[in-house]
């Protein structure tokens, strides 16, 4: 016990990096459930319905499955590239995940803050170097494929993540600009006090609206982590299946994983540093929002109590039965008065970033692909010169406040 | 032996171990990646010197974009030349012992310098300033705003004679 | 507390171990990313030698050695493309005639 007293900083550390290493890979699981469902239902259909009860246990099969197929490998490729690849951007997917703050810092544990892994006072910068990083995993990965499609499938896609790149670290400097500083902690500090003073409202002294460089950030996020409508170099009908076509099984997983995670990183960047991450959309006067995520999962334990006793059969009556349990046993400790402010911050960052990964899927299901030069000719001629337009406007309201909104 | 010396040692470990891999590695691409590493261990040694804004800046431009013009132009090329060289005698007997004769005098030469009294690092504790990012810009705005201007036509200019040399020429 | 006189051995290692691989290797592009190793060797010695001392003028001359080695490295690889297409080779012993 004496070891836990005497480092804090290192037990605590590793126990936030152990639940946020479950927590992520849960969450990566159920994203692709949540995908495909979301996806079938704008076109018409069920998706997953028959692993377990709504197709929740879809995951689990998949994950089996990749458990269990053959691992090939080309014969005349690059073996040590080969296999490092899919390490390296699942490794830079997770390590970016530890840079988001997940609640205030000021709930604590022995010292140390509960929902912040690590506290960087450039940890935006920081965040840019490890997604800056992750070209390296696509286009190391098409060229020890050591075949044509991959090659060509990763050096378009680098090139893309590349060109993205410039106009998503533009597009944020002007949340910078309005903080005046990098750390996530200071910009959502920053944006605290009511709804207006979030940065993409940005009715706060000396701020403007943050709307341009929330939409450049978006559409810039979305070719990076290379989704619908910029996934050219991975889409199923081009290219074959662009720079994994040569991996298989638990590789082409993590390759899998490593852009769930990427996706997962943008949203929760989207949300700190423009919805005001953590903050509660109410005024903190109104102290009913305490007992809003207790209500939530007592409202879901309900349906899914009717779902369990009225419509499933069978082992998946079961299973939405223990489902149940668990929902509405956690909605009522969430009720309890000492715990119910401990997991506002929480609550309100993953309903944002829930929000924003619907957004994603919602346009993954809407829209058709973009040609690669229209691609490209879209990063560099109309998104980089709208980022540098938003920088110059705000940098001109910091610098004559008399220009912005005011209070 | 505290925690800052022991990351110390596990950096410095890693960043020498990738500039012995670049140069024994047989494969250009294999000495790229050993370059990554070095540079990635390099960052992470100014963040335990305290200087966390070099660092990103580091792997952001360094890290993240230079050498990912290298690792595209090892790729394009195919450079899949593999080298061994045969060593002349002369860099054999003299050349080598000479060399590692000058390494360990520059060593030994910079370990007793008289910096060595101030200035180690204590965990939790950042630079001088900080608001780094801040004193640095300023820095940079104030007393060197004109290497600032000529390093930002440098970059024009490196751009366009990239350009320049890269087109394929018409053979008429 | 670590004595800055370990950063700058690291970085006389470093430096020795870029100018080794400059010497010693044929392929231009792997050259190329010795001269780059002794760049960041140098960087090192300054980000040291700006904590010692306290001051922040270290690490503005790191932004510039970094900003101009990308410079040089863009222009240098552009040529070294120019160069292969005209000898189709990366040998450096290839490139002894001054005129492409």
């Amino acid at each position: 016990m004496e070891f836990i007293t005497q480092h804090p900083v290192l037990v605590v550390s590793l126990v936030k990096i152990a639940v946020l290493l479950f927590v992520v890979m849960t969450a990566l699981a159920y994203l692709t459930w949540f995908e495909r469902k979301v996806v079938a239902h704008i076109q018409s259909r069920w998706g997953p319905y028959y692993v377990g009860a709504h197709g929740l246990l879809q995951p689990l099969a998949d994950g089996l499955k990749f458990f269990f197929k053959e691992d090939l490998t080309p014969p005349a490729s690059d073996r040590l590239i080969f296999t490092l690849a899919p390490m390296l951007a699942l490794a830079l997917a997770l390590t970016a995940i530890a840079l988001i703050p997940f609640g205030p810092p000021s709930i604590q544990v022995l010292g140390q803050p509960v929902f912040i892994v690590s506290n960087l006072g450039v940890g935006l910068l920081f965040l840019f170097a490890i997604t800056s990083m992750g070209v390296y995993g696509i286009a190391l990965a098409g060229w020890s494929s050591n075949s044509k499609y991959p090659l060509l499938g990763s050096l378009r896609s680098s090139a893309q993540m590349i060109s993205y790149e410039v106009s998503l670290t533009l597009s944020v400097v002007g949340v910078v600009l309005m903080a005046g500083t990098f750390s996530f902690n200071g910009i959502i500090q920053a944006q605290s006090g009511a709804i207006w003073h979030w940065n993409v409202f940005g009715i706060r002294h000396g701020g403007i609206t943050q709307v341009v460089g929330f939409l450049c950030y978006l559409i810039a996020a979305i070719a990076e982590t290379n989704r619908v409508p910029f996934d050219l170099p991975e889409g199923e009908t081009e290219l074959v299946a662009g720079f994994h076509t040569e991996y298989s099984s638990f590789k082409f997983a993590m390759f899998f994983m490593a852009e769930y995670a990427n996706m997962i990183t943008v949203s929760c960047l989207a949300t700190i540093l423009f919805f005001g991450g953590w903050l509660s959309p109410f005024p903190d006067s109104w102290t009913w929002q305490f007992y809003l995520p207790g209500a939530l999962l007592l409202l879901t334990g309900i349906y899914t109590a009717f779902d369990s006793f009225v419509v499933l059969r069978g082992i998946a009556r079961i299973q939405f039965a223990v489902f149940t349990l668990l929902l509405l046993g956690g909605g009522a400790i969430c009720l309890h008065p000492a715990v119910a402010p401990l997991i506002q911050g929480p609550f309100w960052f993953v309903s944002k970033v829930f929000l924003f990964l619907f957004l994603y899927v919602w346009v993954r299901g809407t829209l058709p692909r973009f040609r690669y030069d229209q691609l490209m000719s879209f990063g560099w001629k109309l998104l980089l010169p709208v980022a540098l337009v938003n920088l110059i406007v705000t940098a001109l309201v910091i610098a004559f406040p008399w220009l912005g909104a005011h209070g | 032996m505290s925690l800052p010396l022991l990351l110390f040692f596990v950096f410095a470990l890693m960043a020498v171990l990738g500039a012995i891999l670049l140069i024994v590695a047989r494969e250009p691409i294999h000495s790229a990646l050993a370059l990554i590493v070095v540079m990635v261990s390099l960052a992470l040694l100014y963040v335990l010197l305290g200087a966390e804004f070099i660092a990103a800046v580091q792997i952001i431009v360094y890290a993240g974009a230079v050498m990912v013009l290298f690792v595209f132009v090892i790729m394009l090329l195919n450079a899949g030349e593999e080298e061994r060289t045969n060593w002349s005698r002369m860099a054999k007997y003299v050349g080598v012992p000479l060399a590692v004769v000058f390494l360990f005098w520059v060593a030994h030469w910079m370990a007793h310098a008289a910096v060595g009294a101030t200035a180690g690092y204590a965990p939790g504790e950042t630079f001088v300033t900080p608001s780094m990012t801040a004193d640095l810009s300023k820095l940079l705005f104030t007393t060197y705003l004109l290497p600032f201007e000529v390093t930002s036509i440098l970059i024009l200019i490196a751009i366009l004679g990239a350009l320049v040399l890269a087109k394929r020429e018409e053979k008429s | 507390m670590i004595p800055i006189s370990y950063f700058l051995v690291l970085s006389a290692i470093l430096f020795g171990l870029g100018v080794v691989a400059f010497v010693f290797k044929r392929n231009i592009v792997t050259i190329f990313m010795s001269i780059e190793l002794m760049l960041n060797a140098v960087n090192l010695a300054f980000v040291a030698f700006g904590r010692a001392w306290g001051q922040l003028d270290g690490m503005v001359f790191v932004f510039f050695v970094i900003v101009v080695a990308a410079a040089e490295a863009a222009v240098g690889l552009a040529i070294v493309i120019t160069l292969v297409q005209d000898r189709q080779s990366l040998n450096i012993e290839r490139v002894n005639r001054l005129k492409l």
